[in-house]
């Protein structure tokens, strides 16, 4: 049921991509796809009850690794958030460019004004 | 737990219809905001404040760029589609795209239960047995991104790296003056 | 095609005095708490990722309050840009000092951790010193990223590129 509700939100991204006109409007769909994505690595590692992947100093080695979560999706998860900023503010740097330009954020407005 | 856990995701839910649906681009951006943050409260209960922090910090600052990028311009009422044909089209296409995700999550381990859990030799539960013993730090999300995994670690900084580098050269002021200047010149 | 939009100028005076009072007092913390992510990454949670993003949102706080004059004048955009060169190569250095120094693999664990040590700020052998080098990146690319995509006018001044302009005003 989680499962389903985590693919609502990529649906929902890719609605938003297909059918809105507005530059930022689809950056911004796309954001949701990929918070959506990020929830859904996240919730294949995640352990019932289970502890954080930090090792405390009282506690057995084998104790910690049949209670901790999986620590690969996190650290993929962790470095793909840094990453999709960067994408962002580079989809950001085009919009904010085709406005100069154009004087607009409508893609069909962008597009009957060739030239 | 698991139902404060699914009540968080519906929110979330709620607030990204909010995003595609409403006709202001502000309200889009800020909507946003909110699920990034709703988020970042569903991470620390899926016990990873690694990524709940890193979440809150990015979420922050790609605010402030959007808001940034959306006010000050014109920013005029979302002209939404109104064409039957092409909404109904959309929602085919997700929908055929929603029955096949139906098909993959149906593939997945139970919740709970991580994918680690079904392989005796599976990599994450020889991060977590051995990573302290082999590199000597506890925390072992940082031994994955800097030890065992530092090649995607190093792809990674790249990908940042030449975003930067993009965004910059892109919205460099003085590149476009000189290409305006050498048409001028040359008409 | 409707007219080109006007351009908003930037008075470089920030917001009003409550909030630059408030951001004095904040960035401090902000900053030590983002130095102790990066610091401390390896046994409390944190890390380079965190801990960078956490100090340029201390640099992004102190542009917004006071002004894009006054957060250019503590954290100059030639220099983030230069930081974040410094941080991938540096990274890279570590990286190959493995299979050159130590004789083994690329971005093999060269510096061994005593037993004793666990637990301590000198433990975890490269993974402090990629913490440190990421953060440092981290923090500059995204500082870099946010000043230019909030400025109003990127010239390359701005960038720390004088020479190159001056080549450009020669050529013309």
């Amino acid at each position: 049921m989680i499962y389903s509700l985590c693919l609502l939100l990529i649906l929902i991204g890719l609605y938003g991509v297909i059918v809105s006109r507005q530059t930022l409007k689809i950056v911004v769909s796309l954001l949701i796809m990929n918070h959506g994505v990020h929830l859904m690595l996240l919730l294949v590692g995640y352990r019932k009850n289970g502890s954080p992947p930090i090792v405390d100093p009282g506690t057995t080695i084998a104790d910690f690794a049949a209670g901790a979560v999986d620590p690969l999706p996190q650290a993929m998860v962790l470095t793909s958030i840094v990453i999709g900023l960067g994408v962002l503010a580079l989809m950001v740097a085009l919009c904010v460019r085709l406005y100069e330009r154009y004087g607009t954020f409508d893609v069909t407005e962008i597009r009957r004004l060739r030239g | 737990m698991i139902e404060v856990l699914a009540l968080l995701i519906l929110l979330t839910v709620i607030a990204a219809i909010i995003t595609v649906l409403t006709s202001n681009l502000l309200h889009a951006v800020i909507s946003v905001g909110a699920v990034g943050f709703l988020l970042a409260i569903v991470y620390l209960f899926l016990s990873a404040p690694d990524v709940a922090i890193v979440q809150i910090g990015v979420e922050v600052v790609s605010l402030v760029i959007l808001i940034r990028a959306t006010l000050g311009r014109e920013v005029q009422k979302l002209k939404t589609v109104h064409a039957v044909v092409g909404v109904s089209f959309a929602v085919a296409f997700v929908a055929v795209i929603g029955l096949f995700g139906i098909q993959v999550f149906n593939a997945f381990p139970q919740f709970g239960i991580p994918v680690m859990q079904r392989f005796a030799d599976a990599p994450s539960l020889v991060y977590l047995q051995s990573g302290l013993a082999e590199t000597g730090a506890p925390n072992l999300v940082t031994a994955v991104l800097l030890d065992f995994r530092a090649w995607d670690t190093l792809g990674e900084a790249t990908v940042l790296f030449c975003a930067a580098l993009g965004a910059v050269a892109i919205l460099r002021r003085n590149a476009r003056i000189n290409t305006d200047k050498n048409k001028e010149e040359s008409s | 095609m409707s007219a080109p939009p006007r351009r908003l100028r930037d008075r470089g005076t920030g917001m009003s005095m409550t909030v630059k009072t408030v951001m004095r007092w904040l960035k401090g913390p902000i900053l030590l708490f983002g130095i102790y992510m990066v610091l401390y990454g390896h046994i409390t949670p944190g890390g380079g990722f965190g801990g960078g993003v956490v100090i340029a949102s201390a640099f992004v706080l102190i542009t917004l309050a006071a002004g894009q004059k006054e957060g250019l004048r503590i954290f100059p955009l030639g220099m983030a840009s230069r930081l974040d060169s410094a941080g991938l190569l540096l990274f890279l250095v570590i990286g190959w000092l493995g299979t050159w120094w130590a004789g083994g693999y690329f971005f093999e664990n060269y510096i061994p951790t005593a037993e004793t040590a666990r637990f301590s700020l000198f433990s975890g052998g490269i993974i402090p010193l990629g913490n440190l080098v990421l953060g440092l990146k981290v923090a500059s690319a995204l500082f870099l990223v946010f000043t230019v995509l909030t400025a109003f006018h990127i010239t390359d001044e701005l960038l720390g590129e004088t020479e190159v302009q001056q080549r450009q005003e020669d050529k013309s």
